[in-house]
């Protein structure tokens, strides 16, 4: 993703010289982009909760619910409905305990990578338990998935710049291959969209996005999650709503 | 003959891209007071009029952008490079076309 920014920056250097030398104009373009998925059948969204793991550091439910609220309440047509968060991994729990009667709370095991996700995934199947969530909020869309946030580390060899002056004191610049420790974080998961009046999933999308620092850099786990979240904001937001993308581009003659 | 006709068409086709130059450089103009439809009109018969300008090609893929249509734009993107493959600006464009076209697609 940076390497693919940074040729794009080169590029648009070495454009901006030619614009200069050739009949070319820059033209400001916004361009529309449609939802994915029709949602003129619901006047309201709730972001229900999803079902989070890895670091500790960062409470995946909690921050992705209240994050996606608030994107939606500036970005999107359709009201948000205020409510507690779903503790969905309790319910997947208990619906596969067959306990959700009343029994005795049973503490889910921690997530803690992609395979302990499997687990609970079976509760955005259940039809009958989001219709009732739909019944409750006068039948709404529903948003819900899963969120994985873990610390990631990468050493790999890297090849910088050095400069190193002879004996002469004449300056040089010479590549060096460098062993260099990264950490970071990836952010994974699952948007799933329900038909609050049928309990039915209309829509799903996964994401992956991962960040790396130079390992001496501390860096919060919840602000790289925000810039992981920051990357994905689009994509959901265009789900729902129609997105006006602005940009330029160089009309020729 | 064959010699004889190919002098014969040479200044059919410079006839052919000075009308398709005058159809882009309104279409440019219109462009730049916003619009964008009449633009696209006049991109058209430039590529109808000359279907080798590839300047054209790529202007109609930048108001078809502009209007949301995304499937046209690509076609006129490639059409573009295909005429021109080593025009720098067009593919410029087309690289920022295809950022967005990703996220629509993701």
């Amino acid at each position: 993703m940076i390497a693919r920014r940074v040729s794009l920056l080169a590029s648009v250097a070495a454009v901006l010289v030619m614009i200069a030398c050739t009949n070319s104009f820059e033209i400001p373009i916004e361009t529309p982009i449609r939802p994915k998925l029709d949602v003129a059948a619901f006047q309201r969204v709730l972001v229900a909760g999803f079902i989070a793991g890895g670091t500790e550091d960062v409470d995946g439910n909690l921050e992705t619910t209240r994050l996606l609220r608030s994107q939606l309440r500036t970005k999107s047509e359709l009201r948000v409905i205020d409510s507690d968060v779903l503790p969905l991994q309790e319910v997947a729990t208990e619906g596969r305990n067959g306990d959700s009667a009343g029994g005795a709370a049973t503490t889910p095991p921690p997530i803690k990578e992609q395979k302990d996700l499997e687990a609970y995934e079976h509760v955005f199947a259940n039809v009958e338990y989001w219709k009732r969530i739909g019944e409750e909020y006068q039948m709404p869309l529903i948003v819900t998935g899963t969120v994985l946030f873990t610390p990631l580390q990468r050493n790999q060899i890297v090849q910088r710049e050095q400069e190193v002056y002879d004996s002469f004191g004449r300056r040089r610049v010479v590549p060096v291959r460098t062993y260099q420790e990264r950490k970071g974080f990836s952010l994974d998961g699952r948007f799933i969209f329900i038909d609050g009046r049928s309990g039915a999933t209309l829509h799903s999308e996964s994401f992956n996005e991962q960040i790396l620092y130079n390992a001496n850099q501390t860096t919060p786990a919840l602000s790289s999650y925000f810039e992981l979240m920051d990357r994905l904001i689009p994509s959901f937001l265009s789900t729902l709503s129609s997105q006006k993308i602005k940009g330029t581009r160089i009309l020729l003659q | 003959m064959i010699a004889v006709l190919a002098l014969a068409a040479a200044p059919l086709a410079a006839d052919a891209r000075d009308d398709a130059k005058k159809q882009v450089e309104f279409g440019i103009s219109v462009a730049q007071r916003g619009l964008w439809r009449e633009a696209i009109y006049r991109w058209e018969r430039a590529t109808q009029i000359d279907p080798t300008y590839a300047a054209a090609h790529n202007n109609l893929a930048i108001a078809y952008e502009h209007e949301g249509d995304l499937m046209k734009a690509r076609a006129a993107y490639e059409k573009a490079l295909e005429l021109e493959p080593g025009n720098a600006l067009i593919k410029q464009n087309y690289e920022l076309f295809k950022e967005i076209n990703d996220r629509t697609t993701r």
